[in-house]
């Protein structure tokens, strides 16, 4: 993927790439740290239909979005040939038990043979998460395993 | 009433009205600059009420709002954003200058005010107000439009020339030799050289060197640095605010982030009180003999800086309705114009009739800038009607 780096004289840097449909889409960084989320229009590509101020957090958590889709796309590419085996995210709320804790405390995959392959935080991939690995609210977890193991791993991660 | 209280009050009053004039401006969504214009003309020699009492206290925070407004906009640029900025639209910065620079000048020649007088409105109609622009792109959500880096490269230019045309303007107002005129331009140009290489290596350590935990002693830091290098770059017959501007260059990173906070509010006073002092010094019956060569100007000067965005734009590649929503966001004219103005009325080496001319040009411009850039797509788009149909279903 081909992105754009323009400097913006005064006000930031301006991050963009053109989509296979015909917009441009990116980011414009903004000195005071907020971020600009922007789309072009579809008759002219050099104007915004939308330009959408995100604070810090919003950006993080658009970023584990559309970067968890991706990979739990990945992973379910690579898992076809293995019947009854699922991917799915979880992301840990505010109010789950195991934020500010280590993975491990959750012992999802000796409760229900689950493994977590990944965490999606701030837009950046934990690739094979240790057990020692401290969870933060807005993280998704991206876990593989057998349908009825991802519900009991859903459990344990909203309830404890 | 003793003079103090007479003082305190006229200038309670002053400012209470600015804050009713910039609430007015915000909503309806315009520049609070020609509101402050008028509010000084209200107030001034000749106008409605004629307040005596707060003239010194307004001529010194004139001075400093000046000094702020220089010293805020180094602040928002980097030393290498400069230079790149520069490298990459020199060209169009040059146009730029030529096209709005000429009618400026042209008609204080023909108004016989002599080459003094050709400088200082050549140097009103030429600079675009950059506090305006990057407002108007914001406002109208165009950070991300590609057309928005060309805008800000030709302020950037436009700011650069600043810090070489005061110090020219400076000693062409103080009416000294050619000779002494050279060396002057040759002690800025070797300081602007030098104050960018600083930056570019060494800016941190400038930054370090104002840079405090401690609001309190960061902002005394500041203001005192500022007023300081202002002082010595007036002395070396600089202009003070160009000094100003380069201490904003050299001021870098994360200082200048939280340097422009802890000043804004400062800015905001001190330059709502320079814009007052303009207008106080100006007689509002001055005007109405200098409203139509004002028109006039607005009309061709809006024409060149549409002309020298839409060429920049083009030369960046924008298709047809970005270039003119570049040449529309570079309309505006505003503080920088004034402060030219205020030089020039400050040395006393210009008539009256300019600094009406300079007030009633910004006020036109203040106000079109803003509207030229909301409706130019709209507008475009009624005179390219016929072909749009057929090109919007292809």
């Amino acid at each position: 993927m081909n992105v754009e780096e323009t400097d913006l004289p005064g006000l930031g840097r301006r991050k963009d790439f053109m989509t296979a449909s015909g917009r441009r889409i990116g980011v414009v960084e903004l000195r005071e740290g907020q971020t600009e989320l922007f789309v072009s229009t579809w008759d002219d590509p050099d104007t915004c239909q939308a330009s959408i101020p995100l604070t810090g957090d919003e950006a993080a958590t658009l970023g584990n979005l559309l970067g968890g889709q991706h990979l739990a796309m990945k992973l379910t590419e690579a898992h076809k040939e293995v019947p009854g085996i699922v991917t799915r995210q979880f992301s840990i709320t505010a109010d789950s038990p195991f934020q500010n804790q280590p993975m491990g405390k959750a012992c999802i995959r000796t409760r229900c043979g689950v493994s977590i392959v990944a965490i999606m935080r701030e837009g950046e991939v934990v690739p094979s998460p240790g057990p020692d690995v401290v969870l933060h609210t807005g993280d998704l977890l991206v876990a593989v395993g057998t349908q009825e193991g991802l519900d009991t791993a859903a459990d344990i991660l909203r309830n404890g | 009433m003793d003079e103090l209280a007479l003082t305190l009050i006229e200038l309670g009053a002053v400012v209470f009205c600015l804050g009713l004039l910039a609430r007015l401006a915000g909503r309806i969504g315009m520049s609070p600059i020609p509101l402050y214009l008028v509010g000084g003309l209200f107030f001034g020699a000749g106008g409605l009420m004629k307040l005596e009492g707060i003239q010194s206290f307004a001529h010194l925070s004139g001075e400093i709002g000046v000094i702020l407004l220089l010293l805020m906009l180094g602040l928002e640029y980097s030393a290498p954003e400069l230079v790149t900025g520069m490298r990459r639209s020199w060209q169009g910065g040059v146009l730029d200058l030529v096209l709005n620079f000429l009618p400026g000048a042209a008609l204080a020649l023909m108004l016989g005010w002599g080459g003094v007088g050709a400088m200082v409105m050549g140097g009103v109609t030429y600079i675009s107000s950059s506090g305006i622009a990057a407002k108007v792109i914001t406002d109208l959500g165009r950070i991300g439009n590609r057309e928005t880096p060309v805008v800000l490269s030709i302020l950037v230019f436009e700011d650069l020339t600043m810090a070489i045309y005061l110090p020219i303007l400076t000693a062409t107002l103080a009416g000294i030799s050619f000779l002494e005129g050279m060396l002057t331009v040759a002690i800025s140009l070797a300081v602007v050289t030098v104050v960018l290489a600083v930056a570019l290596r060494h800016g941190h350590h400038v930054s370090k060197a104002v840079h405090s935990e401690n609001s309190e002693v960061f902002l005394l830091n500041l203001l005192g640095a500022a007023l300081l290098v202002a002082g010595l770059a007036a002395a070396l017959q600089v202009s003070a605010a160009v000094g100003a501007f380069m201490l904003g260059i050299a001021i870098s990173g994360a200082t200048a982030d939280s340097a422009t906070r802890i000043l804004e509010p400062l800015r905001d006073l001190f330059a709502a009180i320079f814009f007052v002092a303009f207008g106080l010094n100006t007689d509002p019956t001055s005007i109405p003999p200098v409203l139509g060569w004002a028109l006039v100007l607005a009309v061709v000067t809006t024409a060149t800086k549409v002309v020298t965005g839409v060429w920049a734009a083009w030369r960046a590649g924008i298709a047809r309705p970005g270039r003119f929503r570049a040449g529309a966001a570079l309309i505006a004219r505003g503080e920088f114009s004034i402060v030219i103005a205020g030089l020039a009325v400050a040395s006393g080496a210009v008539s009256g009739e300019l600094a009406a001319l300079a007030t009633a040009y910004v006020l036109i411009m203040a106000i079109l800038g803003p509207l030229g850039a909301r409706y130019v797509e709209p507008v475009l788009k009624k005179f390219s009607r016929p072909a749009t149909p057929e090109a919007v279903r292809a």
